[in-house]
């Protein structure tokens, strides 16, 4: 159809001008450009997407897909992107995107748990998650080996790893009212907390882990003692009452405290997770229950009255044990009543001392040794009143030079120990041999005799008062021996004098004694 | 009408899309400018198709990151939220809110996806010379015209947000990546739509003699 062409010689002419014929348009740059920008977006959304990790967890209250974090130390290292069931729908599993920055640090140590307000004794944390929802917290652990799947702990960690410090074990057979986080006093001073505890299979024992920051994991050594330092220790003894406690907060919610005794010998700090025992009572730390107690009988003739199981066995006002069961037994054919008293000694307070890993059947023999000495020198069991308000007895052992002597029968289980009566009862029997002797005295025959007595005495008074009455006019003044004895004092006096003229004379001229008196004619 | 009308190409002729000038081209070139008003001039738009379909895969490309990627990142005391456009439908629907959600699913999903399908179905019967449904063809492209200005709106609409919600540190809006993708695809589409030449669409029919009336 182009010879209608130029039919219409009105219309202008364009201005023309010639480009250069490209094959491609320069427009695609565009959608390269796009596609460019996309396939980066897309790269940096992959590669900023960290591992997937999957938690578990005893619920999912307060957790949401997509919008609750993982949180390390504040800063967000995760997202919960998805939550359901366990199979068997007893739990809940989450799983979490994390960054791309965690990957080195989710190992086989690392730790999960729900942050969510949480009041307990001490402390109370997580409020921020009133307001905020609750988020999971992180804690990265040491481990190098890398793992994916985690079990959130029912409780946050008390210690945050990274805190400079050590664990210790602690053997108790009782919780008290200790919890995780209650504090640890060292000299008042709170220096580490309960991190967890546990019971052990047999529900005898509960193991508790504490954790003591650093610098004071230093002072804790292996003769350091541990105890529960619960509420308020009143002690009423000599020195009048004492009360003790850590402080306000350990009266309210428990505390453990420890304390190494000063007069034991310095030892290298103990190592980390080293155990000890938690002892219920300040004094019952500085007085440990004894290692390897031996048992042995006592049998009292008298009354056990204030003796209960408990009461100390002293030897010389020393504790060495204690008395473990009091019981009354009586012998039928002889019907008599005795109370045989089950005691529990303690050989280290006894002088056995325990050095290494000394053969048990050595320390057997250490011990016989021991024993059969103590009672050959005179030591016997007694009852005695400790305390006179109380009217308490204990087990005393002393030394009796005078008892009988007895050997001890190792055949018998327990072994029996010699004793003799108590204090009360030697005091009454020697009264009443005092009481004895007085009435066997014969005072009818006593004052017969003395009335005799008197009766010469009053003859040999009267007598001797004629003697004196005779000496008396002998030496009188006026009669003739007084006369003849004072002439001859006088002559004496003479004498005197003319001897002291000699004297005199004498000591001047001692030569007169050959020469005779100067002056004179021989 | 019995006749094939006569397009100005068939005589030669130009039409300056912006004066509506008619005008001969230079001799031995096909393009120039307007005489009355200097506007490049062409039988047809130069390169019409091939710049219509980079512009059209552009916007197919960007599309799947403005769905993909979120479109506002709401900061409030309890965490932040990022959400894409679908979820932010997902979130609007409600017994009382569907309206809204329902524009916002016709306005931010539906209509771009729709322009980007109308200019390739548009590309794909010209290049295929196709005479059939021309009218249909030529309404679909005015439409797309139409639509295209408005489509800015949802990113207004959204930078707006971002813009005035900063109430830090209590509630911040942010404009989330996939709203940059998303006004990729309504500028690329709103490109296609003025590279594409709707005289093309009749072009086949008057070479092949179809008649209209």
């Amino acid at each position: 159809m182009a010879d209608e062409r130029t039919t219409l010689p009105t219309v202008p002419q364009s201005r023309g001008f010639s480009r250069r014929r490209t094959p491609f348009s320069v427009v695609w740059i565009i959608p390269i450009v796009a596609a460019a920008i996309g396939v980066w977006v897309a790269v940096t959304r992959i590669l900023s997407q960290g591992p997937e990790i999957t938690i578990t967890f005893a619920s999912a209250e307060g957790l949401e897909a997509g919008k609750t974090k993982i949180s390390y130390k504040g800063v967000d290292v995760g997202t919960i992107s998805k939550i359901r069931l366990s199979e068997d729908h007893m739990r809940v599993i989450a799983n979490a995107q994390m960054a791309p920055t965690t990957e080195d640090f989710l190992t086989d140590d690392t730790r999960f748990w729900v942050v969510r307000p949480r009041i307990s004794g001490a402390t109370i944390s997580g409020l921020g998650t009133l307001i905020s929802g609750s988020y999971i917290g992180m804690e990265i652990g040491n481990s190098k080996q890398s793992k994916r799947e985690f079990i959130a702990l029912e409780t946050p960690p008390v210690v945050s790893e990274g805190v400079p410090g050590r664990f210790f074990v602690l053997k108790t057979s009782s919780l008290g009212s200790l919890d995780i986080g209650t504090p640890l006093f060292f000299r008042h001073l709170q220096v580490g907390q309960i991190a967890s505890y546990r019971l052990d299979k047999s529900g005898r024992n509960f193991t508790i882990r504490v954790f003591v920051k650093a610098p004071y994991d230093q002072y804790v050594n292996p003769n350091t003692r541990f105890w529960q330092a619960s509420g308020i220790d009143v002690q009423l003894s000599a020195s009048g009452l004492t009360v003790r406690t850590e402080s306000l907060l350990s009266i309210l919610i428990g505390g453990v405290a420890f304390e190494t005794p000063v007069d034991s010998e310095v030892l290298s700090p103990a190592d980390a997770e080293a155990v000890f025992t938690l002892y219920a009572s300040r004094a019952e730390a500085y007085e440990p229950p004894p290692k390897h107690p031996q048992t042995y009988q006592v049998i009292f003739k008298e009354s056990v009255r204030g003796l209960l199981p408990g009461a100390p066995v002293e030897l010389r006002g020393i504790k060495i044990g204690q008395v473990t069961d009091v019981r009354a037994q009586i012998d039928f054919r002889t019907a008599q009543f005795s109370v045989p008293v089950t005691i529990e000694l303690d050989p280290q307070r006894l002088g056995v001392q325990v050095i290494g890993q000394a053969p048990p059947a050595e320390l057997e023999a250490a011990r016989r040794r021991l024993i059969d000495s103590l009672v050959a020198h005179g030591v016997r069991g007694q009852l005695r009143t400790g305390n006179l308000l109380t009217g308490a007895a204990l087990v005393a052992f002393d030394f009796f030079p005078g008892a009988k002597p007895v050997s001890v029968d190792w055949s018998q289980q327990p072994v029996q120990l010699p004793t003799i009566p108590g204090d009360l009862q030697t005091t009454e029997r020697k009264v009443e041999d005092i009481v004895d002797k007085v009435n066997q005295m014969p005072f009818t025959e006593i004052g017969n005799e003395l009335k005799n007595a008197l009766g010469q005495l009053n003859l040999t008074l009267v007598s001797a008062r004629g003697t004196l009455n005779t000496a008396d006019s002998m030496i009188s003044p006026d009669s003739a021996q007084g006369q003849e004895l004072s002439n001859t004092l006088m002559e004496i006096n003479r004498m005197a004098r003319s001897l002291r003229v000699l004297a005199d004379y004498l000591e001047q001229h001692p030569e007169a004694l050959i020469r005779g008196k100067p002056g004179e004619p021989k | 009408m019995s006749a094939t009308p006569s397009t100005a190409m068939q005589h030669g002729l130009q039409n300056c899309g912006a004066c509506g000038l008619l005008s001969l081209p230079a001799p031995g070139v096909e393009e120039g400018h307007c005489p009355r008003c200097a506007e490049p001039v062409a039988f047809r738009k130069r390169d019409s198709i091939q710049r219509t379909w980079a512009f059209v895969i552009a916007a197919a490309i960007c599309y799947i990151p403005a769905n993909l990627l979120p479109v506002l990142t709401t900061t409030t005391a309890t965490g932040s939220d990022s959400d894409t456009i679908l979820q932010g439908v997902i979130l609007l629907w409600s017994p009382t809110g569907w309206p809204l959600s329902l524009i916002v699913l016709i306005a931010s999903i539906i209509i771009p996806s729709a322009k980007i399908a109308v200019m390739a179905y548009l590309l794909i019967t010209v290049q295929r010379g196709s005479i059939r449904n021309n009218e249909q063809r030529i309404r679909l492209f005015r439409t797309v015209e139409f639509i295209g200005r408005w489509s800015m709106v949802d990113v207004f609409v959204d930078t707006f947000t971002a813009a005035l919600v900063q109430l830090q540190p209590l509630m911040s809006v942010e404009p989330g990546p996939g709203l940059f993708f998303f006004a990729m695809v309504v500028v690329l589409t709103m490109l296609a739509v003025e590279c594409f030449d709707p005289r093309l669409i009749w072009d086949a029919a008057s070479e092949q003699g179809v008649q209209y009336g």
